[in-house]
């Protein structure tokens, strides 16, 4: 139900643009209006997630230690996953962000022959991952190239290392189809794998079909429906400079692929794709655990009473004199 | 008190498909399955610690005598804590469902129910989040994985947040750090706005805040059942050993979980603490007071915890200690480690805890000013102050079980198998994925080792039940170690039940075997008064 619910949403905003800019010319509002209001939603939405969860009190320091404690001298720590100091937890931190070191540690357990428990390595979420993200963040970067002239020579850079294999024209980027195989396997994970699927929400299909479907406009529209990238380039112009231009003859695979993305940007803050922001808030990581060291303050403590000695002696001052065990009061 | 139900046979029981059903399961209703929960708590308990809505109520009646306004109650408990819990608040949101988390949890190994798989426990509640708090859980409903708080999804959150022990594990996989733990803790506080409470978790509570201790040992009988050891340990020494209790003036106060003062194999633990330090000549007392380290208010509430944990620095100021030493427990170290200066602190009475023996100052513990028993135990033997007879041990092949807490909210690892190695001549560890971080739970954790749950426990134990036979069919191992006394309460079930024959001990045992006392009379019982293979004694 998810999946096509999700899947249909997805081809539902391709068609309505199509509609809309073939059919009723609505190229301003697809080019310009909905750009801006994306991504004002956008910095609007991720600004007010990351202060709301930031106002949220962190009373106690609760790291997930995994690893070896600080302890005596002649024990050696595990700086990384089990930090005792700022630099460790920003180097845990970095571990997580860049390399998502705990789903690196990723098992599948298999129950053999109705009574062993196997433990299995199962790296490939990791490595789909990892390739997702880290494409998607170079597809991000190169894609700067429109916004800016002249093009940045770091820009330039990544567009020919990621182009490295390349025998001919037009550029064929490695990332473009990387990403798609990762996305396939992600949805692979959510439609083959039974218990993905189980607990796999519309919200969880959704962002995939959309990504692919950006990733495959934006194939489209590079390698076989070539648009005009002049103007392309002059939209992009125009819509940083405040003075946005709509040039003609662009065609409509361009307003689609626009689209897409600018739905990504204004679904992101609703969705569960603020872990981008959440993960560098989670106490499980990014606290140290020194809390024997250094005193971890409450910020909403409150007094509680508790019962005190006193209490506890009356009710128990004769037994304690008859079994000799020290009173305050005889 | 509680019934002990019959699980099934082994075989039966370890036949577990983890392939869930076809239907959602939003639309699967929560099945209440004998065995697999625990009696709600008598109103008896809840009056004890001035709790609300104290009643007599039962899980498997339709009628649990909710308050009028108990969805008003829960909804508000939610808002509140999204602003106190910076930690309730980002897993409520940013859970991606990637199922990184979902094979790692005990309870679906031992059980297969997909609600035990952290992620979707979560979303029990998280899908109630999203109905009340969230734009798009309000507007799209269950387009958003949103839904209504009902009676039903109640109950539910109820059966499946006490199927969850707070071992962490899965947080450790997830890519976020989303802790189950976290979230089943507040959990468990809103089912405690409207007392909805366990039985076997609610009585130690209210135990603990009258006498101390989780088992209501009143402190005449903490000094009786002291006593009792130190016959027995002078029955196998020929030693007299004396301790102290409410001493003032003392240098150290030792604090342990009760279970260590009563029952096996726990008693065994504190013979072995008592030998040791007599052995070293340790200024220490017992408080009768804050004669239990463990607390079960913190599977409760955070306020309930911090109430009960009072007694530790006030006794430490009231007896004018040095600084405190902590005995082998498993949560207790997770509060000792992370909540009990927070609470209480700062402990400014005390001072920077300093070996008295090897003169080691312990610097990861100069704020709190409390040391695990394992590191100060280690530190002496490092420091050649202990002299060991390890053929004493050599009857048993040991394996040692990492406690969750101990493993995932503090990552003392070495220490422990440092003294093992120390002690012992015959040490073999468990598959690498099952022990260390990556440890399982004993089933039973976080106030769930009742009697009528017995099914849950021996599910929930069965991937650590499971890494012990591998040992013992590859090594013969026949003695599985710890440092937690809810592992010896719950673990000598679970073995008998998966794998019978296997003994369960805690550490500070076998250092009690194996130390070699002055002025001791050749040893031919262990600790546990059996005659010892090999020393003379008749086997």
């Amino acid at each position: 139900m998810g999946i096509l619910f999700s899947f249909a949403v997805v081809v539902a905003i391709v068609l309505l643009v199509f509609a809309g800019v073939s059919g009723a010319g609505l190229n301003y509002l697809f080019a310009v209006i909905i750009p801006y209001i994306a991504l004002l939603i956008f910095i609007v939405g991720m600004v007010y997630r990351v202060v709301n969860w930031g106002r949220s009190a962190v009373p106690f320091k609760v790291p997930t230690t995994g690893g070896q404690q600080t302890s005596l001298p002649w024990i050696a720590a595990n700086k990384l996953d089990n930090p005792s100091t700022s630099y460790g937890v920003i180097g845990r931190m970095l571990l997580e962000v860049l390399l998502f070191r705990s789903l690196f540690r990723n098992t599948k357990a298999e129950l053999h022959s109705g009574s062993r428990l196997i433990y299995g390595s199962e790296k490939l979420l990791w490595l789909a991952a990892l390739a997702f993200h880290y494409c998607f963040l170079v597809i991000l970067i190169r894609h700067l190239r429109f916004f800016v002239v002249p093009v940045p020579a770091p820009i330039e850079f990544l567009e020919f290392m990621d182009s490295f294999f390349q025998v001919g024209a037009p550029l064929v980027y490695i990332t473009n189809f990387l990403i798609i195989i990762a996305l396939l396997y992600l949805l692979y994970r959510r439609i083959g794998m039974p218990q993905i699927k189980y607990i796999s929400l519309p919200s969880d299909y959704f962002p995939l079909f959309l990504i692919l479907a950006i990733a495959i406009s934006g194939i489209l529209m590079r390698y076989f429906d070539k648009v005009d990238v002049v103007g392309v380039k002059q939209i992009a112009m125009g819509l940083v400079s405040f003075r946005p231009t709509i040039p003609d003859g662009i065609g409509v695979i361009f307003y689609i692929h626009f689209a897409l993305v600018c739905t990504l940007f204004a679904y992101f803050p609703f969705s569960k794709l603020v872990h981008m922001g959440g993960v560098f808030l989670s106490p499980t990581r990014n606290l140290a655990n020194n809390n024997r060291m250094i005193r971890h303050v409450n910020p909403w403590d409150y007094p509680i009473k508790s019962r005190s000695y006193e209490d506890y002696e009356n009710e128990f001052r004769d037994k304690m004199k008859k079994a000799g065990i020290p009173v305050e009061k005889e | 008190m509680a019934t002990k139900g019959k699980p099934p046979k082994p075989e039966e029981l370890s036949k577990i498909s983890y392939t869930p059903p076809s239907k959602g399961w939003m639309d699967t209703p929560v099945e209440f399955k004998p065995g697999m929960y625990c009696h709600g708590t008598r109103a008896k308990y809840l009056e004890a610690v001035g709790m609300p809505f104290p009643r007599d109520w039962s899980a498997s009646e339709a009628d649990w005598k909710l308050p009028d306004n108990w969805k008003e109650i829960v909804l508000q408990g939610i808002k509140e804590r999204l602003q106190k819990f910076r930690t309730f608040h980002v897993f409520m949101d940013i859970c991606v469902r990637c199922g990184a988390c979902a094979d790692k949890c005990h309870f679906f190994l031992g059980g297969g129910d997909p609600k035990n798989m952290p992620v979707l426990r979560a979303e029990l509640l998280r899908s109630v989040y999203r109905k009340y708090f969230t734009t798009s859980g309000k507007i799209l409903g269950k387009a958003a994985g949103a839904r209504e708080l009902t009676e039903d999804v109640l109950k539910e959150l109820w059966y499946y947040y006490f199927q969850c022990t707070e071992c962490r594990r899965c947080s450790l996989f997830c890519p976020y750090g989303i802790d189950q733990a976290e979230i089943t803790i507040i959990g468990r506080e809103l089912l405690n706005l409207l007392g909805l409470n366990i039985d076997w978790i609610m009585g130690p509570v209210a135990n603990s805040y009258r006498t101390g201790n989780h088992l209501g040992l009143e402190p005449h009988t903490i000094k009786a059942n002291i006593d009792f050891m130190i016959d027995d340990i002078e029955t196998i020494t020929g030693i007299k050993v004396d301790t102290t209790y409410n001493r003032k003036g003392a240098e150290i106060l030792f604090i342990g979980p009760s279970g260590d003062l009563f029952g096996v194999p726990g008693n065994y633990v504190t013979m072995g603490e008592l030998m040791l330090f007599h052995e070293i000549g340790l200024d220490y007392t017992w408080s009768t007071m804050a004669c239990e380290g463990g607390n079960f208010g913190f599977f409760t509430s955070m306020e309930v915890a911090k109430k009960l944990y009072y007694k530790i620095y006030s006794e430490a100021k009231r007896l004018g200690v040095k600084w405190i030493l902590g005995g082998e427990c498993g949560h207790q170290w997770r509060l000792m480690n992370q909540f009990a200066d927070t609470w209480w602190g700062p402990p400014d009475f005390l001072e920077e805890p300093v070996s008295p023996i090897t003169g080691t100052k312990f610097e990861n513990a100069k704020g709190s000013k409390i040391v695990h028993i394992t590191e100060f135990t280690a530190d002496l033997i490092k420091h050649g102050k202990l002299k060991f007879d390890k053929s004493r041990n050599d009857h048993l092949k040991i394996t040692f079980h990492d406690s969750c807490n101990t493993a995932r909210a503090m990552g003392i690892f070495e220490e422990p198998r440092y003294i093992i190695n120390s002690v012992c001549n015959h040490f073999y560890e468990m598959p690498e994925s099952t022990i260390r971080e990556k440890t399982f739970c004993c089933g039973s954790g976080s106030g769930l080792n009742a009697g009528e749950n017995i099914e849950l426990r021996m599910r929930g134990g069965f991937p650590r039940a499971n890494a012990v036979k591998y040992v013992r069919d590859t090594f013969g191992v026949n003695m599985l170690a710890n440092i937690c006394a809810i592992d010896r309460a719950a673990l000598p079930t679970l073995m008998d039940y998966w794998n019978p024959g296997m003994d369960v001990c805690g550490v500070h045992e076998l250092v009690g075997n194996a130390l070699v006392m002055k002025g001791e009379i050749e040893r031919t019982l262990d600790l546990r008064t059996e005659p010892l293979p090999g020393k003379g004694g008749t086997e």
